[in-house]
């Protein structure tokens, strides 16, 4: 029930306002319910609002995992 | 979109199917894992989760899908509002829903004005310019929507606006989790908890359904490796007797969750006793405006009742959000309800059990 | 002209009416048949069988990333020609303006018709011009119709698609729907994908020299690319199968399709075409779209199999789903 994207923050309008971007789309996000949003956060974006961060040493440390997964594969 | 793209890695996909299949062949029994949310349905059926696990690992769609367990009568007071002469600002998900008599997409087509909002903000926006209407936004969803929709009270009162007031039907997930695991008729052997309702209510909140008498509490994200990374997890756990919570999407999910986003639902929302369509009522299962808010609440403003409304007596929609029957098992499925005409909204939702089915594997493959 | 909107006299049959066509229409599209505005235009007889279509324009906003209504209304109509095996050859033009329109707005989507035209290579050869009250239209709409050539070689049927065919496009599918979604009011996404508004007729002389290999042909427009394939198999005793990986899609048009919970597969394209065609010849059709900027990224994505007239998709992660008719409107979602 909840669509929401990992979106990159890339400008600070001001406390509670900036704008994501996925891939060059943009769009505004509220940022009233992250607490200390930061330019270069990553963020879950649902419906214009930012919800949560991304901590990204856990994304990327998954994304590695997967990597190594992938690896023992091969090609499928 | 390192971060969408890495969590839909083809060959990573076959090497926890392996793992899965190998997991499914050591457990022997049947399991029963019933996926809470309407986005977990929806992925699963979207990248054909189902067709790379094994016979004995049966995926059941639970009632996490706000828009399904909306009652008939909250569309048809919204379609009274907008008679009125009301805009009615909504997500798109609602417009097609069937209340008593019809829905929003057909109340359109009457002349009723509806305004589709990608964010609760437009609404606002919406609210703000047309200083002489009344706008209503229909304030529905889970956690993960609820923080979002409740600062447009924020915003009206920031910005003294008179002509915005919020239809609700929020709805909370626990205690539907609570109720189904209570219920006899239903075999649950695992939860698969959503990913973006957990991020606001924390990890922990899962600890009631966990240990003796409890079940396995996986949260998994919505991409495909997370889904089959939860599944692996809930297996796990199944084989060693376990009935942990496992927090497998801790890039988002913090165990408190988002303290921020809970507290400004707490701030102008307060739990109440809810109907849910097919279920019936769960206590504290949804949340209603604050008493010093109730000029924001629209059907106090315009006195409109909400009711039940009616729901054609051959829907089995109820029973398949509970997870006790199939989309296949329903008579009218894909007869006389199809996405195009549809009975229930199981049918009409983006992420309904039956619009899922009837995309995504409505013929076996 | 002193005015800077349109009136309802400009659509009248009086001076203002005369005025709007001599100030906008007569320069933009004065030479040919259109010159001395005849009621009809008089053409000569076409090299075998004639293509005929018409298409009506109604897009919000009129203006979008990567084109407007103008152009849109050229590509649309010389696209339906081009699927058809046909070559384009000239083009009428109706414009129901609303009262209230900006002169300004008017001027870019003709212009956009008369660049769009030149480089089609089709003549504008007659038109109509009507205004109708304010509130009775969306700003503008058009209507064009195409008069063609057919192209020999190609005949073009359902029925003559069959088990082992190869289903190729011409480049990534679903831009212009998501350009478009994307700079509606309530949405407001920048830096969207741009619309693929584009003619796709040289694609199809291209590739003259297969054309009997050519089962089936389309541009997938309203309903995108899965309206399409579900429209070529449909009460056939053949599935067509996809492989996700394989359909190509621009970035831009999966971010907007990530943020508001939509199918690439059901949004519209407005230069792009959808071919199904005997397996020998596939290499080939690829090779000379290929040959065109516009085909440059050309890829087979599917094949036709013995079925029961569904389009199945083998999934990114492995699986096997339904590519279904999409249903009603293509309306952003949160869940």
């Amino acid at each position: 029930m909840c669509l929401a994207v990992p979106m990159k923050l890339v400008e600070l309008r001001d406390e509670s306002l900036g704008v994501a971007d996925l891939d060059g789309s943009r769009h505004e996000v509220d940022l009233s319910l992250i607490a200390e949003p930061r330019l270069g956060d990553y963020v879950i974006v649902h419906a214009g609002f930012a919800i949560e961060k991304l901590e990204r040493r856990e994304a990327d440390e998954r994304l590695a995992m997967f990597e190594e997964l992938a690896g023992a594969i091969g090609d499928p | 979109m390192k971060y969408i793209d890495g969590f839909r890695n083809p060959a990573a996909a076959e090497a926890l199917r392996r793992q899965i299949a190998g997991l499914g062949e050591a457990l022997g029994r049947e399991a029963a894992v019933m996926e809470v949310c309407g986005s977990h349905t929806m992925a699963i059926g979207r990248y054909g989760i189902r067709d790379l696990l094994p016979a004995n690992v049966r995926l059941i769609s639970g009632p996490g899908c706000p828009v399904c367990v909306t009652e008939a009568g909250y569309i048809d007071a919204a379609i009274a509002l907008a008679r009125r002469g009301v805009i009615l600002a909504t997500f798109g998900d609602m417009m097609a829903v069937p209340g008593s008599a019809s829905s929003l997409s057909d109340c359109r087509g009457d002349g009723c004005r509806i305004e589709i909002c990608y964010s609760p903000a437009a609404a606002l926006k919406l609210a703000l310019g047309k200083p002489g209407n009344e706008v209503v936004f229909l304030a529905i969803g889970f956690e993960t929507t609820i923080a979002p929709v409740v600062s447009l009270v924020d915003g009206a009162l920031r910005h003294k606006a008179k002509n915005l007031s919020l239809l609700t039907a929020f709805k909370r997930i626990p205690p539907a989790l609570a109720a189904l695991l209570a219920d006899p008729e239903i075999r649950i052997d695992a939860f698969l908890c959503p990913a973006h309702v957990s991020a606001v209510i924390g990890a922990a909140a899962y600890e009631p359904f966990s240990g003796r008498g409890g079940v396995p509490c996986v949260i998994a994200g919505f991409e495909p490796l997370d889904i089959l990374l939860g599944i692996r997890g809930v297996l796990d756990q199944l084989l060693r007797g376990a009935a942990e919570v496992d927090n497998q999407y801790s890039r988002v999910v913090r165990p408190k969750g988002n303290p921020k986003a809970r507290e400004q639902i707490d701030r102008f929302l307060e739990p109440v006793d809810a109907a849910w369509r097919g279920i019936g009522t769960i206590p504290a299962s949804g949340y209603s405006l604050r008493e010093p808010y109730a000029v924001y609440d629209a059907a106090k403003k315009f006195a409109i009742p909400v009711e039940s409304g009616t729901t054609n007596p051959a829907c089995i929609c109820g029973d398949v959000i509970k997870g006790k029957r199939s989309p296949a098992d329903c008579a009218l499925f894909a007869e006389s309800c199809t996405p195009d005409h549809a009975i229930g909204p199981c049918m009409v939702s983006a992420e309904g059990t039956c619009a899922a089915y009837y995309k995504y594997s409505r013929v076996a493959s | 002209m002193k005015e800077s909107t349109i009136r309802l006299a400009h659509g009248g049959g009086g001076g203002l009416s005369r005025q709007l066509i001599e100030t906008e229409i007569i320069p933009r599209f004065g030479e040919g048949p259109l010159r001395q505005l005849p009621d009809a235009a008089v053409l000569p007889p076409t090299d075998g069988a004639m293509v005929f279509t018409t298409d009506s324009f109604v897009v919000q906003p009129l203006d979008f990333p990567g084109g407007n209504i103008g152009d849109l209304a050229v590509h649309g109509t010389v696209n339906d020609i081009a699927a058809c095996g046909g070559v384009p050859l000239w083009l009428s033009m109706g414009l129901i303006l609303e009262e209230g329109l900006s002169l300004e707005t008017l001027r870019r989507a003709l212009d956009a018709v008369k660049s769009a035209a030149e480089a089609c290579g089709v003549v504008v050869v007659t038109g109509d011009t009507k205004v109708v009250g304010s509130g009775q239209c969306d700003g503008m709409y058009i209507n064009t119709s195409g008069i063609g050539r057919r192209l020999n070689g190609y005949e073009l049927s359902t029925d003559r698609i069959g088990e082992g065919d190869y289903v190729l496009v011409s480049g990534p599918i679903g831009d212009h729907g998501m350009a478009v979604l994307s700079v509606r009011k309530g949405i407001e996404i920048a830096g969207g994908p741009l619309s693929d508004s584009a003619p796709v007729h040289r694609l199809v002389q291209s590739a003259g020299a297969w054309a009997k290999a050519v089962h089936f042909m389309r541009d997938p427009t309203r309903g995108g690319l899965a309206a399409v394939l579900n429209e070529a198999v449909e009460g056939r005793a053949l599935d067509i199968e996809l492989t996700e990986n394989d359909i190509p899609v621009s970035p831009g048009t999966r971010a907007v399709a990530e943020m508001l919970g939509l199918d690439p597969l059901h949004s519209a394209s407005e230069g792009r075409i959808v071919a199904v065609c005997a397996a020998h010849a596939a290499v080939r059709v690829l090779s000379a779209w290929r040959e065109l900027p516009e085909g440059r990224t050309a890829t087979g994505i599917g094949l036709v199999r013995s079925g029961e007239g569904r389009v199945i998709m083998r999934t990114l992660t492995g699986g096997k789903r339904l590519v279904d008719v999409p249903r009603g409107e293509l309306l952003p979602r949160i869940c």
